[in-house]
């Protein structure tokens, strides 16, 4: 990961230098990393003109925002109101006993990650799961198994 | 504008008030002495409207404005303590105590406490207000008091985050932050810095650094204005932690750089206990680390000398102060005249140095007086007042932020004088355009809009190609230069011969940044120049003074506010020395001893010799060659040290040497006498600043053990040598004396201006521009000595001894043994990698430091910080060779890896 550390200057030169390019800087640099690196970090602030705990600040803020590494697959599971509401725990349960880690942690092979999320804006399809840009609707416990082998 | 345009009339709490216009309702209460709960709030930062205590009542306003952001306008009618606002402030400040420790804050029997220091667990949970430093001073109490915060119905929820200890000087107990973000908005806004931010939302939402590094690594320099900002134990500094209120403090006159900052003493049981900025004063509630935490541990420093030392049998022993100066009064008479020198400390108060150099020409009947200061400052005072009609500075500190345009040279002002850097950084902000001309990078970097990297001793050569863009483009301010200045076709027709091609190989900054750079200086009006003493190698720096002075004078930027040509001084009475006479060419007001000899004959009622005698240099000589066999060192600092102990061999043949000092040092150890020197906390006097304000130091302790002041010393031996005119009994006395001959030191106790600031206007002729032949380097770099070392100054380090330095808590480990700054590639290049131990290796001489690699250099270029000066004078000065000038700063090496 580390590696791609210089390929950051083509995303920083296409923002201007203002305080107001955080944001899109860093959703830029996390679309192409996957999450912000430390040396990202000091390289942004260094552009920007601005104090590197200014970036982390902004960066720690917003849960869209990743300081650690991401697994290729990014699981997120709502526990926002409808989906709590139409048990989404369980869901979350089940998917960290099969892929053998907590939320917010990444599997040994760096293949998934898991997070738990407030809502995706589709309660109708409570309760909901998400693998990278798939919705996954009206999930069942049963369910995650075969959802998850498709990326395996 | 009328009197009624520029004020607005409303009511609080039924008073009618008048405020200025755009205040808000809270500065107008606060003005009329109406109190206003506040957390948030902080004087010197924008309001933020964070805490909501500051609600009021606005009538025919919707809901509960804050008052701190909504401004008062004509005819308004605010409560500020009706029920209802009461009730809200109760419940603010409930959660705000849900979430820090509150038994401290509520508990009822609180007063008890104090008094008896009874209980420590008044509660189920061992939360007692004893074991919050903040205790007396913390301002939740205060608005707990206020608002009537009884039992809190919320539960309490502690973080029991650990408490962050990395910080060399004060403590982080985030458990004890409410989140107020005075710290995080001073950091920002008025330092320029950033160290801290808040990480993090909702309840994980912390005030902390990017991925919880050290403050150190997050950029902090330690100026511990956030610790001043806080308003609860959260930041405390950790030398005055459990030490709780103090008794009584005073404000006096900082002694650590020529800025002079104002600094509240706090004292208890007699001592300084911590040193709070004042906001009177150039500094305006702010200070740097050396004055923030550097004032207590000075004063109070293990090395202070106790009493008077005698050296009998080879061994320096205690003696009485009557035994130590009947001793001086005996031996001293047979050196009087040329075999007598004596040399006083830039540190010394004016009263001090007055002294001195009075002692010298009246009982020691010599003008061997100097002192350390004019081993950089004479050539560049003197070149001054030969190209702008005055000495040093042409505006005040206050006026950089106004200026429009800042070029400043070698950013080692952030380090030497951190507050004149706030300036520059506060001018930034206000739209400034700032051109930073230095070898290495520094924070101000970060704010340029220019970086004019050059190599290092390259500077003249620079100024010069700037001078060429402004005369070729025609941005001459013609005016300006007719009246004023001659021989500007002189200067024209030599730098006609300047080639681009030359001034970009020899700074190796490119022809279009120079261009650039002239430009903005030349066309962005006021422009000031901000040059730090010392920061271009000393064989450079006349002329690099003239060519800023030509720059400053091409484009008219002389004798105007937030103009000029800003030298800073490095010492902290750097100018006052001069003023008061301590040079052997001078007499007190700067008055030429070869012309002014009888006025001083007739005012001190004695002969005086009529030659200029010894500069410090030439002393060591006169030294070594027999001529001087007598010396007494009136007060030392870093550079007489490092001189003296360069010297060594050459003081040991000296048949007497006293040295009247604060501190036990390494010269002290040669001496026949030694004197304990009273610090500036235990004294009344002046210093004069580098803007020639003459700036009051009081006495607020007691001198430690015997020490004296200085001045009182000089007195005490000269009465001891039946020698008149030494009959002072207070520093007052001394400074009336002073008066008689510069007009400016009269009444001098209110921090005014002493000397005319202004240059140009003032003098009579006009000023001459001299072509400057750009001299190539007398240190090239070579096959066998590839590397350009330069001597940088350290934030964290002080003028004295690293016996001193060492002992200084927290400042040891930042500044704990010499850095070596060398670029990566070059680091690569000789296998060295960071931390390792290498051997510098010089024309002179050679030293040991530990390699520290970074982006901030040049390739081709290393650093060492100047306060080490004792290893730069190894590497520059040839030991058996005493001249003058030397260069310190600047010379060629070789660097290999220690196996």
């Amino acid at each position: 990961m580390e590696s791609n550390e210089n390929d950051i200057g083509d995303i920083l030169t296409c923002h201007k230098k203002r305080r107001e390019s955080l944001i899109p800087i860093l959703q830029k640099i996390q679309d192409k990393l996957g999450y912000i690196t430390r040396g990202t970090v000091s390289e942004v602030a260094e552009y920007l003109n601005i104090s590197e705990s200014e970036v982390f600040g902004v960066a720690s803020f917003y849960t869209g925002i990743h300081l650690t590494p991401r697994g290729e697959y990014s699981v997120k599971v709502c526990e926002g109101t409808a989906c709590h509401v139409r048990a989404g725990e369980r869901i979350l349960d089940e998917v960290e006993r099969k892929l053998g880690i907590k939320h917010d942690e990444i599997t040994r092979d760096g293949k998934f990650s898991l997070e738990r999320v407030a809502c995706f804006g589709s309660c109708a399809l409570a309760p909901v799961m998400v693998v990278n840009k798939d919705v996954y609707g009206h999930m069942t416990v049963s369910r995650v198994v075969e959802i998850l082998r498709k990326y395996r | 504008m009328t009197e009624e345009a520029r004020t607005v009339t409303l009511t609080i709490n039924g008073q009618q008030i008048t405020a200025k216009k755009g205040a808000t309702i809270l500065q107008a209460a606060t003005e009329a002495g109406i109190y206003i709960p506040t957390l948030c709030y902080y004087q010197p930062l924008t309001p933020y409207g964070g805490c909501r205590l500051c609600i009021v009542e606005v009538e025919g306003m919707k809901g509960f404005p804050t008052s701190c952001t909504t401004p008062a306008a004509e005819g308004m009618a605010v409560s500020t303590d009706t029920p209802a606002i009461q009730e809200l402030r109760r419940n603010v400040l409930e959660l705000i105590l849900s979430e820090h420790p509150y038994f401290c804050v509520t508990c009822d029997r609180r007063e008890y406490c104090e008094q008896f220091r009874g209980q420590v667990q008044k509660t189920r949970m061992v939360v007692g207000c004893h074991t919050c430093p903040e205790n007396g001073r913390c301002e939740l109490q205060k608005l707990a008091d206020y608002i009537g915060i009884g039992e809190i119905s919320l539960p309490y929820t502690p973080r029991e985050v650990p408490v962050l200890r990395d910080s060399p000087f004060f403590d982080r107990d985030y458990n004890l932050c409410i989140l107020c973000g005075r710290c995080v908005r001073v950091c920002q806004e008025l330092r320029g810095v950033g160290a801290i931010a808040f990480t993090y939302r909702g309840s994980h939402a912390l005030v902390g650094t990017a991925f919880g590094r050290s403050l150190e690594d997050s950029g902090c320099q330690f100026c511990g204005a956030c610790v001043d900002a806080c308003p609860t134990g959260a930041l405390v500094e950790k030398t005055a932690k459990w030490l709780g209120v103090p008794e009584r403090s005073e404000t006096t006159t900082c002694p650590h750089c020529s800025i002079g900052c104002q600094l509240e003493l706090q004292v208890k049981a007699g001592k300084v206990i911590n040193s709070i900025p004042a906001l009177s004063g150039i500094n305006q509630g702010q200070a740097c680390v050396k004055g923030r935490f550097g004032i207590a541990q000075f004063v109070h420093h293990p090395a202070r000398l106790a009493s008077p030392l005698i050296k009998r049998d080879d061994i320096l022993q205690e003696a009485t102060w009557d035994e130590a100066s009947q001793l001086i009064a005996d031996r001293l008479p047979e050196y009087r005249g040329e075999q007598f020198a004596l040399l006083s400390s830039a540190t010394n108060t004016n009263e001090d140095s007055y002294i001195a150099q009075k002692f010298a020409r009246v009982v020691m009947n010599t003008n061997n007086i100097d002192n350390s200061a004019s081993f950089y400052q004479t050539p560049l005072l003197n070149g001054l007042i030969r190209r702008l009609g005055s000495g040093i500075i042409a505006s005040s500190i206050g006026e950089i932020e106004n200026a429009a345009c800042i070029v400043t040279i070698n950013g080692s002002v952030a380090s030497v004088q951190p507050i004149a850097e706030l300036k520059i950084k506060k001018a930034v902000s206000k739209g400034a355009k700032l051109i930073v001309i230095s070898p290495f990078k520094v924070e101000l970097c970060r704010f340029a809009d220019s970086w004019l990297q050059n190599s290092p001793g390259s500077e003249v050569a620079l100024f010069l190609g700037m001078m060429q863009v402004i005369i070729s483009e025609d941005l001459v301010e013609q005016a300006f230069v007719d009246k004023y200045c001659e021989n500007f076709n002189g200067l024209k027709e030599s730098l006609a011969e300047l080639k681009p091609d030359f001034v970009e190989k020899t700074t190796g900054v490119s022809w279009h940044q120079i261009v650039e750079a002239a430009r903005c200086y030349a066309t962005t009006k006021p422009a000031s120049i901000i040059y730090p003493l010392g920061s271009i190698p000393l064989t450079y720096e006349l002329d690099s003074v003239f060519a800023i002075c030509d720059l400053a004078m091409l484009t008219g930027n002389v004798g105007k506010p937030s103009s000029g040509v800003n030298l800073l001084g490095m010492l902290n009475n750097a100018q006052g020395v001069y003023d008061v006479g301590a040079s052997p060419y001078l007499y007190p007001g700067c008055q030429p001893v070869s012309e002014m000899r009888q006025k001083f004959e007739a005012a001190w009622s004695c002969k005086l010799p009529s030659m200029p005698g010894l500069a410090v240099t030439k002393v060591f000589d006169a030294i070594d060659k027999g001529q001087v066999k007598a010396l007494y060192i009136f007060g030392q600092d870093a550079l007489l040290m490092a001189m003296c102990s360069r010297y060594k061999d050459l003081l040991s043949k000296l048949e007497f040497l006293v040295v009247q000092d604060v501190f036990l040092s390494d010269t002290a150890y040669l001496a026949h006498v030694v004197l304990p020197a009273a610090s500036f906390a235990e004294q009344d006097g002046t210093f004069t600043n580098t803007e020639h304000r003459i700036q009051p130091v009081r006495k607020i302790i007691e001198p430690i053990n015997y020490a004296r002041p200085g001045w009182w010393i000089g007195c005490q031996i000269a009465q001891k040598m039946h020698a008149s005119g030494f009959d002072f009994s207070q520093s007052s006395e001394v400074m009336n004396e002073i008066g008689n001959f510069i007009p400016q030191y009269r009444n001098a106790d209110d921090g005014h201006f002493g000397m005319p600031t202004r240059g140009r206007e003032k003098a009579g002729d006009k000023a001459k521009f001299m072509p400057i032949d750009y001299e190539e380097a007398t240190e090239a770099v070579d096959s066998q000595y590839p590397l350009i070392l330069m001597a940088q100054p350290s934030l964290y380090c002080f003028y004295a001894s690293v016996d001193v330095q060492s002992k200084m808590a927290g400042f040891s480990r930042l500044c704990d043994r010499e850095l070596l700054e060398i670029s990566s590639a070059d680091a690569v290049k000789l296998g060295i990698s960071d931390g390792d131990e290498v051997r510098i290796v010089s024309r002179h001489g050679e030293s040991i430091a530990k390699a520290k690699v970074t982006k901030n250099v040049l390739c081709g270029t290393v650093c060492l910080k100047f306060h080490f000066i004792d290893s730069l004078f190894r590497l520059t000065v040839d030991r058996d060779v005493v001249t003058e000038p030397f260069e310190i700063k600047l010379c060629a090496v070789r660097v290999g890896k220690v196996q």
